[in-house]
């Protein structure tokens, strides 16, 4: 296993992250293109932070084992960006790159929505039905603490994602047990399928509620791979000390491809032909396509 | 043949709460996590020996099944108490999916089940658990009869790898089985043998049927009843065994007659064996207040309606 925790950033390893990305962004328009449904526009917002987390921060082992004891885990509780995470997954090694091709196929272990019951490696609980994977992380923390496991657990959300009710719950959970293994981030990029977040039922000021709950609340933007490892790497200094650790990281919906950018549109809508063929030229095959 | 009598009633969620103590002394990866019921829930002799072991999660179930669903990542075995109501309905998609299409080794512990919580009314009298609960892919759904069979069970499951329903009740009520019997999960017990009908009874109506069986024994009628404490996976080798002999079934539960431990008798039958059968539980309707012997008879799940049923389903041999 590779222990990355001691890790430190220079520019050659950002310009290879960078590289990664440009091709985990191809791969999510491939892929939801192929089958004409998915999600792409929180996948390509999320890409950063997926490279970053799988190629930099995490301690784990791609030779997968579910129980996760004595690695660092990963949830992924906002399930239908689950191009982004398979992608990174195939790309760190967990599975081959040619399953790729099966997502959403009938009989693949890329189902729609994350999921174990097909045994794809890097899956530990089945996530879609929004808000529960904040729940998942949390009883997995206080796993490692009742084992004396000091790895970390790690969860993504989404912002709309924060409207489920079981979300609060946990938040409330967490501070008053002082879960403090844990680092969330919120992809906090305004917008869900029907429209932007702050017309459909705003969250208002999204800081000073989990200050509230009494988590430790860091601010961050997304898109800029350097400031996302510059972050979950102070992340971890927060960690150990009596509260849980937030990461409300501004991203920019379809980031990276500019017909996708920025709206709830492409929330859940596969690129036709032609808009493949666009996004495609503006994203450089680094690392060769699946 | 074993008459059977019983000296002393007690509550099944006293055997749960024995039980979740004697699993959780032999075996350290058993945790517990209740939301706000410990007491009710008879959890807290497990919280004052395994403090660290015993998770209060304040009112607040649906996190309760996700955190019992995280805590088996890394190898602890969750028991979650709350009221029946409270751990199926209230919460039926975190079970389905962080618990049971996730293939998580969670205990889904239930107490007061039925009619027979009593007073609180139909708010809390969840009659439809069961059937939720069996539908559910990947679930144990398990709904033992007595204290002491309650607290074998408890115990029992911590060694079934995978999401189980386990389901009791508030009242006390008679004792009847041994102390010290092992739960087999999935295996019906014959009670009394018999030849006319076989008599499939879960939880509290066990011991009504085992009334029932007498009464009919002075008519002349030869009723066998075996218990069906777990309804799913289902004994179905001995409900086609014992129909194969008697010909008819009656089936009585605390539940909805809908969805409940009946139909899964009559879908055994039909497919492999058809007769006919009769059902006893509730009707499509709510509960009330009231108490629970009075709510169990004004409900017709009674000793007597077993009886009638048993000789109505004869006369449709």
């Amino acid at each position: 296993m590779i222990d990355q925790t001691n890790a430190t950033i220079d520019q050659t390893e950002i310009a290879e992250l960078k590289k990664v990305a440009s091709q985990v962004r191809r791969d999510i328009v491939r892929m939801v293109h192929a089958v004409q449904s998915g999600h792409p526009g929180g996948s390509l917002g999320c890409t950063e932070f997926f490279v970053a987390l799988y190629f930099k921060i995490l301690s784990a082992d791609p030779a997968f084992n579910a129980d996760g004891i004595n690695e660092d885990l990963f949830f992924l509780s906002n399930g239908h960006i689950s191009p982004v995470w398979y992608s990174v997954l195939a790309r760190k090694g967990y599975f081959e790159l040619s399953e790729l091709a099966t997502f959403r196929k009938i009989n693949s272990r890329l189902q729609g929505h994350p999921a174990t019951e097909e045994g794809l490696p890097g899956i530990r609980v089945a996530s879609g039905s929004l808000g529960q994977g904040l729940s998942v992380s949390i009883g997995a923390a206080q796993t490692k603490k009742l084992n004396k496991d000091d790895h970390l657990v790690y969860t993504l959300t989404g912002d709309g994602e924060l409207q489920e009710g079981q979300v609060w719950e946990a938040i409330m959970y967490a501070a008053h047990n002082q879960v403090d293994n844990i680092i969330v981030t919120v992809d906090h990029n305004g917008q869900q399928i029907d429209g932007p977040v702050d017309q459909i039922l705003s969250l208002a000021n999204l800081k000073e509620k989990w200050q509230a709950f009494g988590w430790q609340v860091i601010e961050s933007k997304g898109n800029d791979m350097e400031e996302v490892i510059n972050t979950l790497t102070h992340a971890k200094t927060l960690t150990g000390k009596g509260k849980p650790v937030v990461n409300l990281m501004r991203t920019q919906m379809g980031n990276g491809v500019d017909f996708m950018t920025g709206s709830h549109k492409w929330h859940g809508v596969a690129p036709n032909d032609e808009q493949l063929q666009s996004a495609l030229n503006q994203l450089e095959e680094t690392l060769g396509d699946y | 043949m074993t008459k059977y009598t019983f000296t002393e009633k007690q509550d099944t969620r006293s055997g749960f709460g024995a039980g979740l103590l004697e699993v959780g002394r032999s075996n350290e990866n058993v945790v517990a996590l209740c939301a706000d019921l410990t007491g009710s829930l008879k959890m807290t002799a497990f919280q004052k020996e395994f403090p660290d072991r015993f998770f209060q999660t304040g009112i607040a179930e649906a996190n309760m099944m996700g955190l019992a669903a995280g805590m088996t990542i890394g190898g602890k075995i969750p028991y979650t108490g709350t009221f029946a109501n409270f751990s199926t309905g209230r919460v039926y998609d975190q079970i389905r999916q962080s618990i049971a299409y996730s293939e998580k080794n969670v205990k889904i512990c239930a107490s007061h089940a039925g009619l027979t919580l009593g007073e609180d009314g139909a708010t809390h009298q969840i009659l439809e658990d069961l059937g939720m609960m069996k539908m559910m892919p990947n679930m144990v759904v398990i709904n033992p009869c007595d204290y002491h069979q309650t607290k074998a069970a408890t115990i029992a499951i911590a060694d079934h790898h995978g999401p189980v329903y386990l389901r009791f009740g508030r009242p006390k009520m008679p004792v009847f089985t041994p102390e010290d019997q092992t739960f087999r999960i999935g295996k019906a017990i014959n009670f009394i043998a018999g030849n006319d009908v076989s008599i499939f009874a879960t939880g509290h109506m066990l011991w009504y049927a085992i009334e029932a069986e007498a009464i009919l024994s002075e008519q002349g009628i030869s009723a066998e009843v075996i218990n069906i404490h777990t309804i799913k996976p289902l004994d179905q080798e001995a409900i086609l065994h014992s129909v194969a002999k008697t010909g008819c079934a009656v089936t009585a539960e605390e539940h909805q007659i809908n969805g409940g431990l009946g139909d899964s008798v009559a879908q055994t039958l039909c497919r492999n064996h058809p007769a006919p059968v009769e059902f006893i539980g509730v009707n499509n309707s709510f509960g009330e207040s009231g108490k629970p012997l009075e709510l169990l008879d004004k409900y017709g799940l009674s000793t007597e309606s077993i009886v009638s049923a048993a000789e109505k389903v004869i006369g449709r041999k």
